[in-house]
Parts: structure tokens; sequence; C-alpha cells
């Protein structure tokens, strides 16, 4: 038997209510259920407006589910997002589950180098340690070295989506949710991101992505799944 | 609909062991101005090295409740507690004037949105910044001006201008020097009432990365009223939304602002421009 699922998500649904457009309601997802174990990679499919960043958001705790349950194995306690309290879902964020995004969005003026050590500075990790590991992230995402000590505002976006990247690779998080991390990368760079996709599932990470490009999408997912199964009724 | 609160509740799936006792606790808080309300029934609680966001719209509520739960309001009704040094847990309205007051001084800042309402116009910017440390009894002098160079530093003022007198400082600069005057003293909670409206954008990022050190690695509480969506966003960990008196919606700052629940919410937060 394989050990314990690390995300389980069960009945879950989500509508959305428009309460300023004559209280439009969109339905999204029903009924949604999914586990992801240590080690596997699942990638949401299904074409685009089929609910696959909510359902991601959805688990983040960022969007509130209309009904349902997302459980996140943390300090060996499932712990449901749906329900937790805002420092609760915070202490999950913090030590269990990241999230990579698409886009980066942090205070001004704070140097590359900070921006990456953040996360661990945030978990206690000390200063020295935490550069060390922002240095050698930063260099395996070949983000030049000149560029370390500057705000990330002015970067391209392949450069600022690598910042993004190695602020959630620094920390080994259980679990992991990838929001399109490779959206606006070019070929060399997807296949060192595929990489540290890999390491992580290595260790034991569970993910749960959505990946657009192809050649990623067939390099890490360990099963596909389909969103659109559990579409609600309009 | 409008009176609803949107809250999660409590999971019981969460062990609620270890759970630290909290910093301030408001409890069924109202403030009436005659017939006219200031803010009604909020209750909530804050922690060690959490920042709470206060948004909504002007006239609803939001400085009315900052005032009342900093002991600067006698309320209506309703309890604030404290987690005072002295004391433990207490409620601030119950304490004499005195110790109320010693608390305020020692354990909290009160960034005010006009700085000319929270400095002492007479004196000059540094003795403005150094006067929380004698308040504190500290009397040596040396010690006292290179806290305060230290302080006028990190808050990016002309350190050459310690001399010099509020009035003689830009709107932002004066801001600036109410900011390091309400944390030089180490506080462990801070309120602060749209405290980056008259700051140069440039400044307010420095502002807001100074916080949010002192949140990480000191344990700094802080309750900010802001009208500033990206400002909360940035800050608080999580956010009360008020209209009306009433708090319709509180919550985890990014859901509250990616997935509005309450009409009103939904509305300020579709509101904001984007540039």
């Amino acid at each position: 038997m394989c050990a314990n699922p690390l995300i389980v998500v069960e009945d879950l649904a989500k509508t959305f209510t428009l309460h300023n457009a004559e209280s439009a309601t969109i339905p999204v997802f029903d009924r949604l259920a999914l586990e992801v174990s240590p080690g596997e990679c699942v990638v949401l499919a299904g074409e685009s407006g089929v609910g696959k960043s909510t359902l991601m958001r959805s688990i983040y705790g960022n969007y509130l589910p209309t009904q349902g349950t997302v459980r996140v194995l943390h300090d060996g306690t499932y712990v449901d997002i749906t329900r937790a309290l805002p420092h609760q879902v915070l202490d999950v964020r913090r030590r269990t589950l990241g999230y990579v995004s698409q886009f980066l969005r942090v205070i001004p003026r704070i140097s590359t180098l900070q921006l990456t050590m953040e996360p661990l500075l945030e978990n206690g990790v000390d200063a020295e340690e935490a550069q060390g590991r922002a240095e050698t992230l930063l260099s395996a995402l070949r983000l030049p070295r000149a560029h370390w000590d500057l705000p990330p505002a002015t970067f391209s976006g392949g450069e600022q989506q690598r910042v993004n990247i190695a602020r959630s690779f620094i920390r080994n998080y259980p679990v992991m949710l990838l929001d399109e991390p490779t959206a606006s990368l070019d070929a060399e760079n997807r296949a060192i991101v595929v990489t540290l996709i890999q390491q992580a599932l290595d260790r034991g990470a569970a993910m749960i992505g959505i990946f657009h490009d192809s050649d990623v999408r067939d390099a890490v997912a360990t099963r596909l799944f389909g969103v659109s199964e559990f579409k609600a009724a309009a | 609909m409008t009176t609803a609160t949107i809250e999660r509740s409590p999971s019981q799936a969460v062990a609620e062991i270890g759970q630290a006792p909290p910093l301030l606790r408001v409890s069924n808080l109202s403030k009436w101005y005659g017939h006219v309300v200031g803010c009604r029934d909020v209750s909530f609680e804050l922690r060690p090295g959490e920042v709470l966001g206060i948004v909504g719209e002007s006239g609803s509520g939001k400085t009315t409740l900052l005032n009342a739960i900093s002991g600067r309001l006698p309320p209506t009704s309703g309890v604030v507690e404290f987690d005072t040094s002295r004391f433990g847990l207490a409620n601030i309205y119950a304490l004499n004037e005195p110790d109320r007051r010693r608390m305020q001084r020692e354990e909290w800042g009160f960034v005010h949105q006009n700085p000319r309402d929270g400095l002492r116009m007479r004196v000059s910017g540094g003795a403005n910044v150094a006067e929380p440390l004698m308040n504190l009894g500290n009397r040596h002098y040396g010690q006292m001006r290179r806290a305060t160079l230290e302080w006028l530093d990190r808050v990016e003022l002309d350190t050459s201008r310690i001399d010099d007198k509020p009035r003689n400082f830009s709107g932002g600069m004066q801001q600036r020097i109410q900011v390091a005057r309400n944390l030089i003293h180490g506080p462990r909670l801070v309120f602060m009432d749209e405290p980056t409206g008259g700051l140069d954008v440039s400044v307010q990022a420095r502002l807001l990365d100074l916080l949010r050190e002192l949140v990480r690695d000191l344990g700094l509480a802080v309750i900010i009223v802001t009208h500033d969506m990206a400002v909360a966003r940035l800050m608080a960990h999580r956010l009360i939304v008020m209209k009306s008196g009433y708090v319709v919606e509180t919550g985890l700052t990014d859901q509250v602002l990616d997935d509005p629940q309450h009409p009103y919410s939904q509305l300020l937060v579709s509101s904001v421009l984007q540039i």
C-alpha cells in the first residue's frame, strides 16, 4: 500500500455569485474528488475555462469553495483548508503548501536575492544559509548574477517567472501547486524547471499542476485529471 | 443580506492544541454617536506577528473602530482585552487611567493619518523619535541619539536633519518621523490609520518592507486601516471589510480580495483601478 495521500479533496463544489451583475451565478464544478499521494504529480486537464485554476485556487484557500472539503496533511494531521482559520491556513502555506503562480507579486524595491531568501527566513532559517541556498537556486535557474541585487520589477517576463519559481522551490514543500510555472520560459529553462519538479517528486512531494506545453506535461505528469468530468450543471 | 457577516467557522478537524492566548481580543464592540452608528457588534482576535487590515469606504466606521480598540474612544458597549505585560489579559477600559496610559505608551504604537496629530510640533524631529525611549526611563543621551539616527535611517530620512522641527519637513517626511517614533521603543502592537496615504510610492515600499521585517523577526502585531487594496494585499494577513459600521466580511486577505463573497466586498474589489 502506498503512503497516506497528502491532499484529499472530497465533494468539492464551486459556484461564483456575482452580486453586482444581477446576482448572476457561474457554476464551475460539483462533487469533485481527488487524492494526491507522495511522489505523484497530477496534471489538471481540460480546455480553457473548465475550472483548472479555480480548482487549484480552491485547494490553496485562495478561493472559497461553495461546498466540500480540501484536506492537506500538515504536521501529521489533516487540515481542512476550506474551514481553517486564517492563521492556520497561513501556517499550512508557510510550511507545507507551496504555490507557483504565473505572476510575481512582491513588495517593490526589494532585491531578487532577498525575495528568494524570504520563504526560508519566514521559517527561521538563518540568513547566511538562506543566502547560500538562494544563490545556488538562482544559478541553477540561470538568472544572471548581475540581476541578483536588483528588484525584479524591470525584469523580462521569463526572468520574473524564474524568480517566482526560485521562491517556491527554495523550500522543500511537501505539497506544491503549480499554475503554469513554465508559461513564459524558453525550452532550456523549461527543462531546468522539469528537473526541479522531478527532484521534488523523488523526495516524496505531492504536486498538482497546470501545464499548457505538452513536453513539460509529458515529462512530469504521473497521471492526468479531467476537471470537465465534474462540470457543474448551469 | 447586508448585515450578515461572512466568516469561516473554525474547523473541528483542526487540532486546537498549543494555541497561544490572543494578544488582543475584541468582543461585541459597538460605538454610537447619539443616534448615529460608528461601528456595530465587532468581534475578532489578534495574535503576535499578525497583521490585520481594515478596509471599507470612508464613513464606514474604520477609524471609529481603530480608536475604540486602541483605548482612545470608550465604546458604547463591548469589551477590548489586551495581553498586558503587567496584568496579563486585561480589559483595557477597566484599567485605571495611569495604568492604561502606561500600557499604551510602553506596549503600543499609534500612527495617525495626519502626522501633526501624532507629533509634537515644538520639539525637533529627533526629539520626537527619541521621546518614547525617555518615557521608558532611558536617560543615556548617546544611546538614544544613536537609536534615533538608526531609525531615521530605517525610514530613509536624512539623518543630518535630526535637529530640525517637524514643521520644516514635508508631509511625507513628517509621516516617516511619526512612524519611527511609534516603532523605536519595540511595541508589541501598532495601530495605523492610513499610514501610507501621503507617502511617495518609493517610501511606501520601503515602509512596507520595514514593517514586514518587524512582523517576521520580532512578532510585531499590526492593525492597519487603509483604503489602498494593494497595500492591504501586501501587508495584511487577513482583512475586515466594513460597511455602514458593520463588519460585512472577514477572512484571509487573498481570499477576500480574489474571491469576495459579500456584495459590498465584490464592489470594493472590482472598483480598484489597474495600473
